[in-house]
């Protein structure tokens, strides 16, 4: 039985760790945003040179969109019920029908369709997460986690948002608990979950994820000295803003996850999960100066050359960083 | 991060919205912290923008000169890429290369000029024709 409860809003730094936060928080598990993230193992680097999005590669500081979702329901025990549609008409109907049995529904949409979002921050990107948990007329209302407030949208504009098709297609899926966790063994799963998060970034078959991933990025960018400079500018923008832009709290989520092994460290008293923050801590202002030196390079007018063995050296230098992080969590004896 | 120095550069890219920050207060400990933005992001958001807008241009002038179709613009225009024009449409893309010629243009059936339509989220009145750029900002 899920009790009703009127809903409060609040705001998130990521979308999907947001909504399962709140989430989980109405249905009577308070668990923090930070903890969200790394109860599901959502930590990642991937570097995937032959996906294009928007004629660029695919770089993702986080696992895949749903991944936090899943996680969370095979770590913690929780069970999610799930529905798509296959016409528009019958995820409206669905949609209305649970918000009149009180419930508040977990959304997968389009950003690029949400009118509320300013058009600075449109992109086609179709796996944005949002709770809507009220109706009101022909609006409904919205708690977007990556707003400080929250917002309504007309019945038309997020039918179009949760149908759009293409990469990612949302096919208008809902989203709500119908089993909850009972008490939750954080001597048993913490530890758990943060060593398979270590040995994810640390142990990669391919080339393409975790610190091998981060280090076949840096090699990249020396080949962009052969290519046309917007080409350049635009991969390094590119990277920056996956980093900073696309929900993340700047930091490419390493600041989300240090705040996690922090509330881990508290909850287990142990001191080495706190110091191993305050590791993954610097490593966020790394990828924060990375940030800078790239942005600095996209700035260089004509003749000023962009310092692509600076931003190599950084890249790496970050990996070696992440690298330690996650060695010494996995030589911590976690309990 | 220190929470003092998370960034306040009240960037354009946020439309006065604030995202969460996660920074550490004067114990070490974590805390979410409100942010205008940083500049840093700025930059790339805006260029990413200013991409999307050469590329719309640079459509508008062919689509002016003849040389490809109304629809060439619009994809541009509804910041998409033939790419994602079809995996929306779910249009092959070399049959939308095609569209994008004015002659094969001009004779497409009004089921297709739908499927564009919904997919660009304006009228197919709209579509079959060109905005002024210098109204639209776009």
């Amino acid at each position: 039985m899920i009790p009703e409860q009127s809903f409060s809003h609040s705001h998130s730094a990521h979308c999907e760790s947001g909504v399962m936060s709140l989430m989980m928080s109405h249905h009577g598990l308070p668990l923090s945003e930070a903890m969200v993230f790394g109860l599901s193992g959502a930590l990642m680097f991937a570097f995937i040179p032959f996906v294009k999005i928007g004629g660029m590669p695919l770089i993702a500081y986080r696992t895949r969109p749903k991944g936090i979702i899943n996680g969370l329901q095979k770590n913690l025990g929780l069970r999610m019920q799930m529905h798509t549609f296959s016409r528009p008409e019958k995820g409206v109907e669905k949609l209305d029908v649970l918000l009149e049995q009180g419930k508040f529904v977990g959304a997968q949409t389009s950003v690029f369709w949400l009118p509320y979002f300013p058009p600075e921050m449109r992109f086609h990107f179709n796996a944005h997460n949002l709770i809507i948990y009220g109706k009101e007329g022909d609006e409904y209302l919205i708690s977007d986690p990556v707003f400080e407030t929250s917002k309504r949208c007309k019945q038309s504009d997020l039918t179009k948002a949760r149908f759009v098709k293409g990469l990612m297609a949302p096919k208008g899926l809902l989203y709500y608990p119908v089993e909850m966790p009972g008490d939750i063994n954080y001597e048993s799963i913490l530890p758990k979950v943060i060593r398979k998060n270590a040995k994810a970034m640390l142990k990669t078959p391919v080339p393409i994820a975790g610190i091998r991933g981060i280090r076949s990025l840096a090699k990249s960018i020396m080949k962009l000295r052969k290519k046309d400079p917007r080409y350049a500018k635009l991969f390094l923008g590119h990277i920056v803003r996956m980093q900073e832009e696309i929900g993340t709290g700047g930091g490419g989520f390493r600041f989300i996850y240090a705040s996690f092994l922090q509330e881990a460290g508290t909850i287990l008293t142990n001191q080495q999960l706190r110091e191993a923050s305050a590791m993954m801590t610097a490593v966020g202002d790394q990828w924060r100066e990375f940030a800078l030196l790239a942005v600095t390079a996209i700035r260089s007018k004509k003749g000023g050359p962009i310092q692509f063995e600076a931003l190599r050296e950084k890249l790496n230098s970050i990996a070696d960083a992440e690298s330690s992080v996650y060695k010494t969590l996995l030589e911590t004896r976690l309990g | 991060m220190e929470s003092s120095k998370v960034p306040q550069d009240n960037i354009s890219t946020y439309a006065d919205n604030k995202k969460a920050f996660y920074a550490t207060d004067g114990d070490g400990n974590y805390t979410l912290v409100p942010s205008s933005g940083w500049e840093v992001e700025e930059a790339v958001t805006i260029q990413a923008l200013l991409e999307l807008e050469r590329l719309t241009r640079r459509a508008h002038k062919e689509v002016i000169a003849g040389k490809s179709s109304p629809l060439y613009f619009h994809m541009y225009a509804c910041r998409m890429d033939l790419q994602v024009l079809a995996e929306t449409t779910g249009i092959f893309k070399w049959r939308i290369r095609r569209h994008f010629k004015p002659a094969v243009f001009n004779n497409l059936s009004k089921a297709v000029l739908e499927r564009y339509s919904n997919a660009l989220g304006i009228s197919i009145k709209d579509l079959c024709s060109l905005p002024d750029l210098s109204e639209n900002d776009t």
